[in-house]
């Protein structure tokens, strides 16, 4: 095998590889193209899912809160208001970047906000349900 | 894996609120509760994109250390208004949350700024609208409840049009928001928002504050619905539905406690200087008979069955402790206690079952209206302490009373009914209470401690 045959095959490999690298960068974007359109919600299925999740959650929620015990209602505004400050999850993404932007700072606020009422919520609920006690047995 | 921590957290929340079906489970409910929360925040640090944890660590500990100092210090009479304080602060969150996303859309995957995708851009608009609405009126709420401002409703002309009128806008800019993505839209929506939230609240008076209170609880947790959905988050989502159906369900409670629709409450004016002309022929020509201490606590001591009615006027005496002395005293002397709650007692749900529980009041003594009110004709004495509208017989006979359809406790119907009250004056619904003036009522004027200590004393 000369070193012209030789030349012309590696040519005609790089100009595969190429065509090989170009085609695999297509494949890329159009993933990321469907990983975005799945994400997005633009797609009604994503929607559909969680507008499921979020109806039955809300029969949950009806059932549950309707079995509450009236005497019971202070601390269950209590409790309802230190979960709800799971919105604390959004703000840990926003200020999880390493780059200080008016997001992470946003992000940072609410991170504070969200903790007073998770500590807050937590600790005044349960010194209220320590303080429910029955009546002592009679003759004690 | 993500999913499926973010699914444990979710159903540990369930189990919380489940708990509370009985002050037993109701502890055991707390700690599911709270590992719910701690399964949460680590499954959200341990994202990939969260690369930098010392403004975190920095944020959770002044947050962490601030909550937790206001709980353990707070006083439980001043319980209304700190869980108002705490749900402005989920409404607030919310509000940057939903700016952060807004500012910085790649962290979440929902486009690019000014360019993200339409169904996020909504949802966070309504988690935007719904957040400030909690924020500002809680504020409002909490300033009403500690007595910042006065609790009386703030009523204008036109007050209903030109809250249209900013609804109106909000809806306006929403759909402009959409449209085209510009930060000065996004705070211009806040800001109404911000606005019809004070707006809301202002003209609602005192003793609805229990409707208020349980109203703002229902939002915040749609907001936290309305950024979950921006999230795709369904932690949050399911979380949100069931602080928002939980509070929705308390003011459903509240509304009917008080027999009128969440949108009378809501469009609010009600008690104040309107009704003090309402009834002035209450007393029907006789004059209310007044008792001292000494009266009082002869009668209670001969007593079989006493049931106290305590209101609103107990916890802001914080009579609750020197009540739980006078019941041991009479208790010792063989007489059977029990405690009647009405449903809108107190300035939030289930408010005077805390302060009796504090004042170590066990809870197997203390009644819901409809356990105890047939009770009343076999009791000798109903102790009416710092309560008056949910007592109030009109409820029943006057139609066309503010309070008509209550549903009261019928104090009436025991052989004697004792009030502790300041004066004779009506209660916040502004209509006289024809009870003091009854053969069998006697009134006992004082601050609701200062009586009951009296009262001790005289049994002693």
């Amino acid at each position: 095998m000369d070193a012209e045959t030789l030349r012309d095959m590696a040519a005609e490999l790089a100009t595969q590889a190429a065509a090989l690298f170009q085609s695999t960068e297509k494949l890329a974007n159009a993933s990321t193209k469907l990983v975005e359109v799945q994400s997005q919600g633009g797609g009604a299925d994503p929607f559909l899912g969680l507008f499921t999740i979020f109806v039955l959650a809300c029969f949950v929620g009806f059932y549950v809160v309707w079995s509450v015990t009236p005497a019971l209602h202070s601390p269950l505004m209590a409790v309802t208001n230190a979960i709800s400050s799971v919105i604390i999850v959004g703000a840990l993404l926003a200020a999880g970047p390493s780059e200080l932007d008016f997001s992470k700072m946003m992000g940072f606020i609410a991170v504070t906000l969200a903790s007073v009422n998770i500590f807050g919520g937590f600790i005044v609920t349960q010194r209220m349900l320590g303080m429910f006690k029955k009546k002592p047995k009679v003759g004690a | 894996m993500t999913g499926f921590a973010y699914l444990a957290a979710s159903v540990l929340f369930i189990l919380a609120l489940k708990g509370l079906s009985s002050p037993v489970s109701a502890r055991k409910g707390n700690m599911f509760g709270i590992a719910g929360m701690v399964i949460a925040i680590l499954t959200a640090l341990s994202d990939p994109s969260v690369v930098s944890f010392s403004m975190i660590l920095v944020g959770m500990l002044i947050g962490g250390s601030i909550g937790t100092v206001v709980a353990i210090r707070i006083q439980m009479t001043a319980l209304p208004q700190l869980v108002a304080a705490f749900h402005s602060l989920v409404g607030l969150a919310a509000v940057f949350v939903a700016a952060a996303a807004f500012y910085n859309p790649e962290a979440y995957a929902i486009g690019t700024p000014g360019d993200i995708h339409t169904a996020s851009i909504i949802e966070m608009s309504l988690g935007l609208v719904i957040g400030a609405i909690t924020f500002s009126g809680s504020l409002i709420a909490f300033a009403k409840l500690q007595g910042l401002m006065s609790g009386n409703p703030i009523t204008f002309k036109m007050q209903h049009p030109f809250n249209a009128l900013i609804a109106g806008l909000i809806v306006l800019t929403m759909l402009m928001l959409i449209s085209g993505q510009t930060p000065t839209l996004f705070w211009t929506l806040a800001a109404f928002s911000l606005l019809i939230g004070f707006l809301l609240i202002i003209p609602i008076g005192g003793a609805d504050m229990p409707v208020v209170v349980s109203m703002l609880n229902s939002y915040s947790g749609w907001a936290a619905c309305g950024i979950g959905f921006t999230l795709s988050n369904p932690a949050l989502i399911i979380t949100g539905a069931l602080v928002g159906s939980s509070g929705a369900i308390l003011s459903y409670i509240m509304c009917k406690g008080m027999n009128r629709s969440i949108i009378n409450v809501l469009l609010g004016g009600f008690g104040g200087e309107t009704g003090g002309a309402a009834s002035a022929d209450a007393s029907g020509g006789k004059s209310a008979k007044s008792g001292a201490a000494a009266d009082a606590a002869f009668l209670m001591k001969n007593a079989n069955k006493v049931i106290i009615i305590p209101g609103y006027g107990m916890a802001v005496a914080q009579a609750q402790h020197a009540l739980r002395e006078m019941a041991d005293v009479l208790k010792a002397e063989g007489v059977e206690i029990a405690y009647a709650i009405h449903p809108v007692a107190g300035r939030m749900p289930g408010h005077m079952n805390v302060l009796l529980a504090e004042a170590n009041v066990p809870y197997d003594e203390v009644f819901e209206l409809d356990e105890i009110n047939h009770e009343f004709s076999s009791a000798d004495v109903a102790f009416v302490i710092g309560a008056n509208d949910t007592t109030n017989p009109v409820a029943k006979t006057d139609p066309s009373s503010p309070i008509a359809g209550m549903p009261i406790l019928e104090a009436g119907k025991a052989g004697t009914v004792l009030f502790v009250k300041r004066s004779l004056s009506p209660g916040y619904a502004g209509v006289d209470n024809p009870l003091f003036y009854a053969d069998n009522a006697m009134m006992l004027f004082g601050d609701a401690k200062k009586m009951t200590e009296e009262i001790v004393q005289a049994l002693a």
